[in-house]
């Protein structure tokens, strides 16, 4: 039931994402894996990681899109969630190592010798099992947003003042992951990984079964989120974007609605954090910075916002450009790129990429036209 | 708004009780009693023994030196100082073969060491430096510690007296007390009985009521270094002058709290000053436009490039003009900021208006694009911006020590609050402003164009964040990256102050500031951002509005 529900979801643009991100999660690990690097058509593995990093992005931007598009609230800290699941799942990973650090030591991980450290802290207890550790990247972020946004929408904090504490959430927690004595490695941040549930994380077969996870993440992702917007409670959440006041006086428990779609984005975020950090094989702190999370902001407005499917566009697009960018002779105009794309976008593409494509359905379907509306007017 | 005028009066009376009740309490201390001069033996100025003395050198054995020091130091010759300088900076020079010392001048010349004439004819071959180790060194220091005590710059007998106070060497006794009796000026002759105190507290050999008598000195003078000398004075002394001790002690950590208490007001107050420059145009820009500027900080940081710059002129063409390059740049500064400002208004905000979390995206990517635009025609280090004298050194209020940088940012942002409150309040522009800010579709039906008023306020906003560039300038490093560090604070205070209202701003960098002053030595710098930072997070749950917020219809835009 709730199978076909999901399935029968999505509209025609959502049909052609959802195949494309299908064909690329079987295709692609296995060009890379089954052709020789002489074929024509094989996928340089160095391409399948910088790809799984993208479709990570991406699915970081539909988390934001799910809050922010659908719910108007614009957090500047889910870098914050996507990086606590980053940490869980290096944790996990820094648990693989065992004898085989610098150290050698069978339980602390290298930062903790290194920091005369005798015993495990309580937090890092059951890291070693994989499915405590899976756990813990959906329970720990998720708790976070829970409570946060808990106290925050039921004290009606809403609009700048909100991202402004969702800034300063972020910051308070890359000034608190940076200090040496939390546990989390400090400033290096938790790195070095070795295996992945007994598979070497940099062989070639790994990576590429970890970049066919992430579209599949990517894909229970975007049927998720497409399933609540498209459900009674979504059009609850687009009527507190559009009319916050206004859907509280109907009768709606406006911060229980809130507090729903911040928790679920957040542990979609951490998903994409701990999908992304075996890839990239590094997690730390400037995982938190608030400049990181405004860039994650972009990349929604970029593809359009209130589309799911235009935020994992814009995560991947920008996240190209930025790659094209800074490896070649143009990377110190990198940022003047990034910053006329922030101010260009804003200005005349409100409805971003997508909304220059005419849709097939958008007038027809009533949550087409509400989402492919212009940006939030608050009503008198 | 009356309400809180009152309400900030009251604040900040009980700021100035406080400040005040911490100085009376430093002041009512107990006097001591005079110290018994010690008897002195005359010195002998015969020259017999100045030349004996002399003749060690020539040795050249650490031993020989240091009875040579020693003795050239006690015989009180005008030229005891110099040879004994010339010592430490290896310009005293013995020949082997004669057995007499030469003294290398800094500027190139040849003396004699015994008469101070130059030398006649070519210089001996055989010359070479007396050798000095660590014990030499600190016989040298004590002896010019001692000789210097009777130098005719007041401000050298400062430092000399300063001096035996550290090393505490008993020899300098007796030039001591011929320094206190000979002692014109209150400042240098406390020094000098501090000095001397610090000499008999610790002296088993010196008289019970004299060592008191020097502990309750040492009390009076009740700093971190005075307590030193008293706790290292070893125990088992007679039974008086070891309560003595013990109350001096207990008396000075007493006095040491209470300042390291005024000292982190102080300092609370000088880091608020500095957020309540950063804000108070953030404050501005948002009060009045709900627009949330992100390139605000960029604007603080174009304040202090341009400092940068009008230094780099005045350095290469007319460096007479260096300490007034604050003055030259402040309205610089302000100028620039304000046409940038102006420029981003008109050119990117006006669009957006009624679209706050726009804006913020928009004016986020402007901040992207001035940095590197910085960064790409300045470099991505940090540039030097140098402090004119008024700006550079400190002066002492009792256990405090103020530095004029800090002082005089205080005073400027002083200054500009004051300046902006009463542009609000009296100029044709602030009535305008407050009325937009109060209801801005009734304020355009009065005739106010509300587009103008907007392009005003952004660049007054802007503009003011130029002049907390020239002030940060002094005390942060200019670097692409300096209004990053300013940006998330700012907003705090903004948000923790409320809205629109400037005394909420001042409110809300002060107790930012001086919180986070007070925690930093319980929980440290980062932990105490942290636990701030949750503070203001908690705060805002409780009061979404920040501390003073505007009532009424306007809450809801």
């Amino acid at each position: 039931m709730i199978a076909r529900k999901l399935i029968e979801a999505p509209d025609g643009r959502g049909r052609i994402f959802l195949a494309i991100l299908a064909a690329a999660a079987v295709l692609v690990p296995c060009l890379n894996l089954a052709l020789p690097p002489s074929s024509a058509l094989h996928v340089p593995t160095s391409a399948v990681a910088l790809w799984g990093k993208y479709l990570c992005y991406a699915l970081l931007a539909l988390s934001l899109d799910l809050v922010w598009g659908y719910c108007g609230i614009l957090s500047l800290g889910h870098g914050a969630f996507f990086a606590l699941g980053g940490y869980a799942m290096g944790m996990y990973l820094m648990r693989q190592i065992g004898t085989r650090g610098v150290y050698a030591h069978p339980i602390l991980p290298d930062f903790m010798v290194f920091l005369n450290w005798n015993e495990l802290p309580f937090f890092w207890w059951g890291f070693h099992w994989f499915a405590y550790a899976a756990l813990m990247i959906l329970a720990v972020p998720g708790a976070l947003a829970f409570v946060f946004g808990w106290f925050a929408f039921r004290s009606r904090v809403t609009g700048v003042y909100l991202s402004i504490i969702t800034q300063a959430l972020t910051f308070a927690l890359m000034l608190g992951f940076f200090r040496n004595n939390l546990g989390f490695g400090g400033n290096n941040g938790l790195t070095d990984f070795k295996d992945i549930l007994g598979f070497n994380v940099q062989a070639q077969a790994t990576r590429a079964t970890l970049f066919a996870l992430s579209a599949v993440a990517l894909i229970l992702g975007y049927l998720i989120a497409q399933a609540v917007v498209r459900s009674k409670a979504g059009k609850v959440l687009i009527a507190i974007r559009d009319a916050e006041s206004r859907t509280r006086f109907i009768g709606y428990r406006v911060e229980n609605y809130k507090t729903f779609v911040f928790t679920l984005s957040a542990a979609m975020a951490a998903v994409a954090g701990a999908l992304y950090v075996p890839q990239v094989g590094i997690i730390n702190p400037s995982e938190f910075a608030p400049a990181n999370s405004i860039e994650y902001v972009i990349w929604v407005a970029v593809g359009g916002r209130g589309t799911l499917v235009g935020a994992a566009l814009g995560a991947v697009l920008v996240n190209f450009a930025k790659t094209t960018f800074t490896t070649g002779f143009l990377a110190p105009y990198w940022l003047f790129a990034l910053g006329a794309l922030f101010v260009l976008v804003t200005i005349f593409l409100p409805r971003g990429i997508l909304g220059l494509i005419p849709t097939t359905r958008a007038s027809a379907a009533p949550n087409g036209a509400a989402a492919a509306g212009p940006a939030a007017q608050p009503a008198e | 708004m009356c309400g809180c005028y009152k309400r900030c009066a009251g604040l900040l009376a009980a700021l100035a009780l406080l400040v005040g009740s911490a100085f009376g309490a430093s002041a009512q201390s107990l006097k001591p009693q005079a110290l018994e001069p010690q008897t002195l033996e005359p010195q002998a100025l015969d020259h017999q023994s100045f030349d004996a003395a002399l003749e060690k050198f020539a040795a050249d054995t650490y031993n020989d030196t240091d009875a040579a020091i020693a003795g050239v130091a006690a015989s009180g010759n005008p030229l005891a100082v110099s040879i004994i300088e010339a010592l430490q900076d290896g310009r005293l020079l013995f020949s082997a073969g004669d057995k007499k010392i030469y003294l290398r001048e800094a500027a190139g010349g040849m003396r004699e060491a015994s008469t101070g004439k130059p030398i006649a004819g070519a210089e001996p071959a055989d010359l070479s430096p007396v050798r000095v180790n660590n014990r030499i060194r600190r016989a040298i220091e004590a002896a010019l510690g001692g000789l210097t005590l009777l130098s005719p710059d007041p401000a050298r007998r400062l430092e000399a007296a300063k001096a035996v106070f550290k090393s505490r060497d008993a020899n300098a006794l007796p030039a001591l007390e011929t320094a206190i009796n000979k002692e014109v000026e209150p400042r240098v002759k406390r020094a000098l009985e501090e000095a001397r105190a610090a000499i008999v507290a610790g002296k088993p050999d010196a008289k019970e009521a004299d060592r008191v008598a020097a502990i309750l000195l040492l009390r009076d003078r009740g700093d971190q270094e005075a307590r030193g000398v008293l706790a290292g004075i070893p125990s088992g002394q007679p039974a008086s002058l070891q309560k003595a001790l013990a109350d001096a002690i207990t008396t000075i950590d007493n006095r040491l709290a209470a300042w390291s208490v005024v000292q982190n007001l102080w300092y609370g107050i000088s880091l608020g000053s500095v957020l309540l420059l950063a804000a108070i145009g953030l404050a501005i820009t948002f009060g009045v436009m709900g627009v949330i500027n992100m390139a605000h900080g960029e604007m603080v940081m174009l304040g202090a490039y341009t400092t940068f710059l009008v230094q780099e002129v005045i350095r290469t063409s007319a460096p007479g003009l260096f300490e007034d390059s604050l003055a030259i740049a402040i309205p610089l500064a302000f100028l620039v900021a304000a046409l940038v400002g102006m420029a981003i208004e008109r050119g990117v905000i006006r669009f957006l208006y009624g679209r706050p979390l726009e804006t913020l995206l928009a004016t986020w990517g402007i901040s992207l694009i001035l940095q590197q635009a910085v960064r790409t025609s300045f470099g991505p280090t940090n540039r030097e911006v140098g402090a004119p004298d008024f700006m550079s050194g400190a002066f002492e209020v009792g256990g405090l020590t103020i530095t004029w940088n800090r002082l005089w940012i205080i005073v400027f942002a002083g200054i500009i609050f004051a300046g902006l409150l009463a542009a609000l309040r009296y100029t044709e522009l602030g009535l305008q402003m407050r009325a937009v800010t109060q209801n801005r579709r009734m304020a355009s039906s009065m005739a106010i164009n509300t587009g103008k008023i907007d392009a005003l306020t952004f660049a007054l906003g802007s503009g003011i964040a130029g002049l907390a560039g020239v002030a940060l300038s002094q005390i942060d490093n200019v670097s692409p990256n300096l209004g990053q560090g300013y940006i998330i604070d700012s907003f705090l205070v903004v948000v923790f102050g409320g809205v629109g209202n400037l005394w909420g701003t001042l409110v809300g960098a002060m107790s930012l500031g001086v919180a986070n002053k007070f925690l930093e030595p319980y929980a440290g710098a980062v932990l105490g951002k942290i636990v701030l930072l949750v503070i203001v997070i908690l705060f805002i749950q409780k009061r979404p509005r920040g501390l003073f917020a505007l009532k009424g219809r306007a809450v809801e835009t």
